[in-house]
């Protein structure tokens, strides 16, 4: 190729998605063409081969999380599995009961399908989050009715990395003989996360937020103590015990067994490696600038990634400014919805500094060098955004800017 | 999302970034737009009494890529115009010079807004100043 190629910016997103590790590509192409059977064969020895790759890559998932083989149904990614356990439990312990607790701050693919039940008359109670993206367990105590069948938190916070205290929770869960599904997406890889410590019933993840390929993931299904049933949401042949019909996706599968087997071996150096670079990337930064506030809980976050908010500096045209990177922002500019990020909203952030949120997130392939990169352009596009701010500038003459009358648009 | 060329060159370049005095007489002041909506902008025009023009212009604002280029494109578009001209300037004028896309009209709204509050700041200074004599 010529050399007009645009130099590719430096990918700082890791919490969007990640690439796939080359052992995971490599895991895979056999099965794009040799052995490309159907585990469903029984017949053959291709059916056979697939068979034997797929139950090795549920061996290697369910290892990471410490499962059994049996108690993994392989599932398109995260949203197919948040779906399929929220639904499938509405549907199957509906008669027992029809609430469900969640949290304000959850993921859509969470949120949305407790809003599908509501349709179906359930009764939803959204935990809301104190400014550190903190539940209060009391409130979860007292949210347990008679009714309620199930208890669904995420393990970690995609936007700001604050955890939640899935052992604590699983243990109130498992005390009052309710079901607890935790979507586990960004946490796994980067906290030790045991089904059986935390009394999870049922754990969502993802194949291409840990180095493995996109539309794969997984949902966890404990089988024993107690035995979790489900009603199917997709219908057909039978396939995942019946929890999920529809031939599997072996060269995928595989991936994400890959992708697990990897973490169980390098997780340990990958999470302080994270931890070093971005501790490196928010202290060069505050130290070299004023008025930046972290979001989420600094004390109990993910280790790869902080999210931050620039005062009198709009998140947008701050991503345009740090062009040789990739990350992301909670501005209402970035999105579809032009409203600001709901989890900070949910925390209580202004809507002035949510416009102003940058999210870094990094991650196994991120070096040093590119950390000092990324500080100075943080830094440079910043304080030149915060010359042509008037907001900067009447803080700067000592205005308060909340006694300011604003025009609203 | 994808900025047209012309928004990219105000973002890295714009023009008359900077502040009047808001204290004299001959120059008026615009603040339009509200932090917690994601954009402010500040106009600021200076006039010569004399011949009614505006002789210099400057902006600051707070907001995105495309809301920066639509303030910096309105102080360039304003400079050598007299007040009546300035007020000729629609939002619709700067949507087309800067190719906006749909979402992005209201900054083109906040700038032809701006213009206008900046104007009207200037008038009622002048307005003030001709009761006094």
């Amino acid at each position: 190729m010529k050399q007009n190629i645009r130099k590719r910016p430096i990918y700082m997103d890791y919490n969007a998605t990640t690439p796939c590790d080359p052992k995971v590509v490599e895991a895979m192409l056999p099965f794009f063409t040799e052995k490309f059977g159907n585990p469903a064969s029984r017949s053959h020895a291709y059916g056979w081969e697939a068979e034997e790759a797929v139950s090795m890559a549920r061996r290697q998932v369910a290892d990471l999380i410490g499962a059994g083989p049996k108690e993994i149904v392989f599932t398109s990614g995260a949203t197919e599995s948040d779906n399929l356990a929220i639904k499938g439990v509405a549907q199957m312990y509906g008669e027992k009961g029809k609430h469900v607790i969640s949290c304000v701050t959850e993921h859509k693919a969470v949120l949305d399908s407790c809003k599908r039940l509501e349709t179906w008359g359930y009764e939803v109670t959204f935990l809301p989050v104190d400014a550190r993206g903190r539940i209060d367990l009391d409130e979860l105590k007292k949210a347990i009715r008679d009714d309620t069948i199930l208890v669904t938190l995420m393990a970690a916070n995609n936007e700001t990395g604050t955890l939640h205290p899935i052992e604590k929770i699983g243990e109130i869960t498992r005390e009052h003989g309710v079901l607890f599904h935790c979507d586990a997406t960004q946490a796994i890889g980067k906290v030790d996360i045991d089904v059986d410590r935390a009394k999870i019933d049922l754990l969502s993840l993802s194949g291409h937020k840990i180095y493995g390929p996109k539309g794969v993931g997984a949902l966890y299904v404990r089988r024993r103590n107690p035995r979790v049933r489900l009603v199917a949401q997709i219908d057909g042949g039978g396939h995942e015990r019946g929890m999920r019909s529809g031939t599997l996706a072996v060269t995928q599968i595989v991936g994400l067994g890959k992708a697990c087997s990897l973490l169980q071996e390098g997780m340990k150096q990958e999470v302080e490696h994270c931890r070093t670079l971005r501790d490196r990337l928010e202290t060069s930064i505050m130290d070299q600038l004023d008025y930046v506030y972290i979001n989420g809980d600094p004390d109990n976050r993910l280790p790869s990634m902080t999210n931050l908010s620039f005062a009198y500096v709009e998140g947008e045209s701050l991503i345009m400014g740090m062009k040789d990177l990739a990350v992301s922002s909670g501005s209402a500019c970035t999105s579809a919805s032009l409203e600001p990020s709901y989890v900070l909203k949910a925390a209580g952030v202004e809507d002035e500094l949510a416009h102003s949120s940058i999210r870094f997130s990094l991650g196994r392939f991120t070096k040093e060098e590119e950390i000092d990169v990324a500080v100075e352009q943080v830094v440079s596009a910043v304080r030149r955004l915060r010359e042509m701010s008037p907001l900067y500038e009447l803080v700067q003459e000592g205005v308060d800017l909340k006694t300011v009358q604003w025009e609203a648009h | 999302m994808a900025y047209s060329e012309k928004v990219l060159d105000h973002y890295n370049n714009p023009r008359n970034v900077g502040s009047l005095d808001k204290k004299e007489a001959d120059v008026g002041t615009g603040i339009v737009g509200a932090p917690e909506c994601g954009d402010v902008m500040k106009l600021q025009i200076q006039v010569d009494k004399e011949t009614g023009q505006i002789v210099e212009a400057k902006f600051k604002t707070y907001g995105c890529g495309s809301a920066i280029a639509s303030s910096s494109l309105a102080t360039e578009w304003v400079k050598g115009k007299t007040i009546d001209e300035a007020l000729k300037i629609k939002n619709s004028d700067i949507v087309e010079e800067l190719s906006l896309p749909p979402v992005k009209i209201h900054c083109s709204v906040l700038a032809e807004d701006a213009i206008r509050a900046a104007i009207e700041d200037y008038k009622k200074k002048q307005g003030t100043k001709d009761q006094e004599q």
